[in-house]
This record gives C-alpha cells, structure tokens and sequence, in this order.
C-alpha cells in the first residue's frame, strides 16, 4: 500500500539527465600555495560571484552550508543565500546544510522562504546537524540532546513546510498554537523542498526512509560503493515505510577539482585539501586516500575532465542519485582557480553527464 | 620530530617515576628533537562526549593537540583490574579516529603482578591499532619490586628502557624514511 508522499520534492527533471551544482561551506583560509588569507568580505563576495559564474557555466545548483567554527564566514548563510539570490536570474539555490537542531524552524522558514520568493522560486532548504559542535555551546544548547535536538527540529521544519496553520508542542521550543508562518513559497505546495543531510550514520539514512524525505548524502572519501549501502538502506526503509523510492530524490556531495591533466588537478588540490581539513576538523588528509581518488572506484571527485565524468557516471551507475553537488573551493581556493574549474565543469563535464544520464519514464 | 611521553595513570607513583626516567634518557640522546612529557596527574580532562578534540578547549585540547602533533608516542601506564586505567581510556576516547596513523607508539607498563604481563597485547594493543598505530612490538614491563625510594633499581629495567627507546626511534625513522620515499612517488 502506498502513502501519499506528504512532503514538498524538489522539481528535478529526469529527462534532461543529472543535475549538477556546487557548495561552498563559507571556509576563510589561506591559499597553501602563496599563504594570502583574503578579507572575510572578499572571501564572501567572492563565494556570490562563483554562484554566477556556476549560472553562466549552466551548472543547476549552488548551495550554501552554514558553519560557526573558526576558519569559516558562513554564520550567517541564509544572509549569504539571499545576496546570491539577488545576483543570480535562473539557477537553484539551496542551504546546504543549515543545522537545524540549534536553530528555530518558524525563523528558518521565515528566512528561506523569503529567498524563495525573491528569487522566483529556486529555493531549497538541506537541514543537518553538523559535523563540528562548538556550535551547540554558542547558541545556548547542550551537546547531549544532539539527536533529539535535531530529530525535533527537523519535523517541526517538515509540519510548518507543509501546513499553513500549525499546532504543535515539543522540548526544545515554545509550543505553537494555531500559528500562522508565512510568507509562503508561491507554489502549489505553497512550501520548499527539505533534503534531510545524512554523513556517516546508517540510522539517519533510515530515518530519512522513513520519513519519506529527499536525502542528501555528503562523502569525503572512500570507495563510492561504501556509501551505495546507506541509500540503499534509505530507499529500502522509504519502501517498507510505504513511500516509492522512485519518487524519492538523492543528491551526493563531496570534494571535486578538476584541471585538463589529471596529475596537475592533484598536485594544485592536495594542498588545499590537506591543509584545510587540518584547520578545520585538526587531521590532514592522508596522502594514499588522495592518491586513490585516481582510480575511478572512489568517490573523491579529483582529476581530468573525462576522469571525473567517468567518475561521476560510475558513482551514478551505483547511486542512480538524481543530483551531484561539488565542493571546488575548500581550502582557501582563489577565486581565478574556482572560475577554471567552473570553466572546464561548464564545458566539459557536465554537458556529458547530462548526455549519459538522462532518464525517460518507465525507465 | 616531536617525541611526547604520556604518563596515563591519575593516580600513585609508579607510572610517573618510570616515565620520568624514560623522559630524562630520551633528553640525553635526542636532544636535538623536540621532547614533550604530559603526566595526566597534572591535568583536568573531561570524559569524551563524541566532539572534535578542538572543540573541548582547556587542558583537553592542549594535550590532544601534543598527542596529534606528536611523531612518536611512549605511553606509560599501570594496569588496574587487568586492563588500561580509565583515564587512559579516556584520552583515546577524545581523539578522532584514526588519530595515530602515522605515528609510532611504545608502551612502557608498571604492574604489581606478573599475571599482568600479556594485558597490553590484547588489551592496549587493538585500541591503538584501531587509532592507525604503528606499534613497536616489544614493551618494557615493570613490576613494582623494581621500585624503591622513589627510584626505579635494576639494571635489567635500565637496558630494557634503552632498548625500548632504540627500536622506538629505529622503527620511527625506518617508517618516516619510507613513508617519504612513498609520499614522492605521488607525484603531488
């Protein structure tokens, strides 16, 4: 017996093959290869001028994650998705991840469905419960609700998406009594489309099934079959939870780079990738994980263009996911170096994914 | 190259004295590496709760910081009901996983009984293998009749000690050598 899916999908059209986009997570570092930190108020117009140049490139998505630790300018990053609204015409804009655990889901509403309707209607809302937690302390809650911060949270967003009107009582808010939260996406659900993020957790990709909900699952490394397991189990749980898996959308987000020879993509990235993941999470990146990104089975997104298409279509083949998403600026990446690999993603990568993957009904 | 010498128990002498000494005969013969001692008695860690080991702040992340920055790592510890005391635990419970990769790891035991002898290969030798490791096989077990006044007496105790140091330093260099032999072959 199937349900009636209640929750707000994203418009992805199959047809024209899979969508692809980019993040940024807002990071502030230094470029490894010349030491230069730019000011945090370049580094924020320069992550707006990417989400043109990823429009002008024909690129679906850009995406924006929020994070309150050192190194980083994305605090406010529903502001930062509003200024990129505004200099955008056409492509999708998403927080990707907003926490929703340590903020209030009337206000997120509020936030994104302003965007949304300044910018006709491309806004989408992925909601996480972040990897750093020093967040948690700065906003006032406690380490120890993490999980059911977040799974609260989480479907109060879902109820005020998807009523006009809510009723509602949980811990970690004040109740709601016939609430009225608008303004309202001006669409026929008159409400956005909320990917659940999921990392490293077989249990959230569950609940994501069971919730019947998009599920938006970030890889840092590894081999793109580690993480076939955790959507198979989301739209497993989705179909024994009565919800038809094919109607449920799957995104992928991980590090990518691309240079027209693959040697030179992971000469200028592993700095980058090192140096940054030892600023933001105290651990570099291990040389041999790095170096594995050149065979095709792994899911790190580093190397030529015909190398990440083959990549890409491969992690498909296995993921039949509906939507990439690539980090190209971590690590304090320039902006001449992020406008080159928009560039050779506009040019070369992206028309054949799209060509490969295209998808008629019934297929 | 950071050499840090871990006292892991927050209580008696024992473990303290030992590693004290340890500490002293590494400033001899490798004063021109950057030596590092942390005795958890003389700290506050709090119990792991999951975060990032930065995000704890205070004497967490300043320890777990030396931990993460360290090349090599002599532990030192007592075994309390057969098997690693808890504050010991604790300091692997708060680093991230695969926290020693690259590292090489020793382990320097006091106990007061011999029953006690095997407790650090199935106890203490699968969590650092689990944190990536590379752990110098042999160890030096000290019993707590090779103590008196204070001091550590024996000259079995003092060779195996020199000894423990050689193949931690041998075993170090050998690995780093080869790891940089390696890292050339990337190409990047």
């Amino acid at each position: 017996m199937e349900n009636e899916n209640p929750h707000v999908m994203p418009k992805i059209d199959r047809s024209k093959g899979m969508e692809i986009g980019l993040y940024s997570l807002g990071e502030h570092m230094p470029d490894p290869h010349t030491g230069e930190l730019i000011p945090a108020s370049r580094r924020l117009k320069e992550i707006v001028e990417a989400a043109k140049m990823a429009e002008d490139a024909g690129l679906d998505l850009f995406q924006v994650g929020e994070s309150h630790q050192e190194h980083f300018v994305s605090q406010a990053h529903l502001v930062l998705l509003s200024a990129i609204a505004q200099a955008t015409n056409k492509i999708k804009i998403a927080s990707g991840s907003t926490i929703i655990s340590t903020s209030d889901p009337v206000r997120v509403f509020e936030d994104a469905a302003t965007i949304d309707l300044l910018s006709d209607g491309r806004m989408e809302v992925v909601a996480g419960r972040a990897s750093r937690v020093g967040l948690y302390e700065l906003l006032g809650y406690s380490l120890n609700d993490y999980e059911a911060l977040f799974e609260e949270k989480f479907e109060l967003l879902l109820q005020i998406n998807e009523n006009e009107t809510v009723d509602w009582q949980g811990k970690f808010r004040a109740p709601l009594n016939n609430a009225q939260v608008i303004p309202r996406p001006e669409n026929e659900a008159a409400g956005l489309p909320i990917w659940r993020a999921v990392g490293g957790s077989l249990a959230s990709a569950q609940k994501a099934g069971r919730l019947g909900v998009p599920m938006y699952q970030a890889h840092l490394g590894g081999p793109a079959e580690a993480f076939k397991s955790r959507i198979d189990l989301y739209r497993q749980t989705a179909f024994e939870n009565g919800f038809n898996p094919d109607d449920l959308p799957v995104a992928t987000a991980g590090f990518l780079y691309v240079r027209e020879n693959m040697m030179d993509a992971y000469r200028e990235y592993y700095p980058h990738l090192n140096e940054g993941m030892k600023l933001s999470n105290g651990q570099g990146f291990p040389k041999e994980a790095f170096a594995q990104g050149q065979d095709v089975k792994s899911v790190l997104n580093v190397g030529s263009p015909e190398h990440i298409v083959e990549k890409i279509l491969y992690q498909h083949e296995m993921f039949n996911h509906d939507r990439y998403i690539g980090q190209i600026d971590f690590g304090g990446v320039s902006l001449d170096n992020i406008k080159r690999t928009i560039d050779i993603l506009g040019e070369k990568v992206v028309p054949e994914v799209k060509k490969h993957t295209k998808r008629t009904k019934g297929e | 190259m950071n050499i840090l010498v871990l006292s892991g128990s927050n209580a008696g002498s024992k473990t303290r004295i030992a590693t004290t000494l340890l500490k002293e005969k590494l400033q001899r013969q490798y004063s021109g590496e950057n030596i590092d001692y942390i005795n958890l008695q003389d700290v506050s860690l709090p119990f792991s709760d999951g975060r990032n080991y930065m995000d704890y702040g205070g004497d967490a992340t300043e320890v777990l910081t030396k931990i993460m920055e360290a090349d090599v790592l002599f532990i030192g510890s007592p075994i309390f009901q057969a098997s690693m005391p808890a504050p010991l635990k604790n300091v692997f419970d708060l680093l991230p996983q695969n926290a020693l990769e690259d590292k090489t790891v020793s382990m320097l035991i006091t106990a007061g009984s011999d029953k006690h002898f095997l407790i650090p290969e199935y106890n203490y030798k699968p969590v650092l293998s689990y944190l990536k490791a590379n752990i110098v096989p042999r160890y030096v077990f000290i019993l707590d009749t090779n103590f008196q006044d204070g001091q550590l007496l024996g000259d079995d105790v003092d060779m195996r000690l020199d000894r423990l140091i050689d193949d931690t330093m041998v075993l170090s260099r050998t690995y780093q050598d080869i790891r940089a032999e390696k890292d050339a072959q990337f190409g990047f």
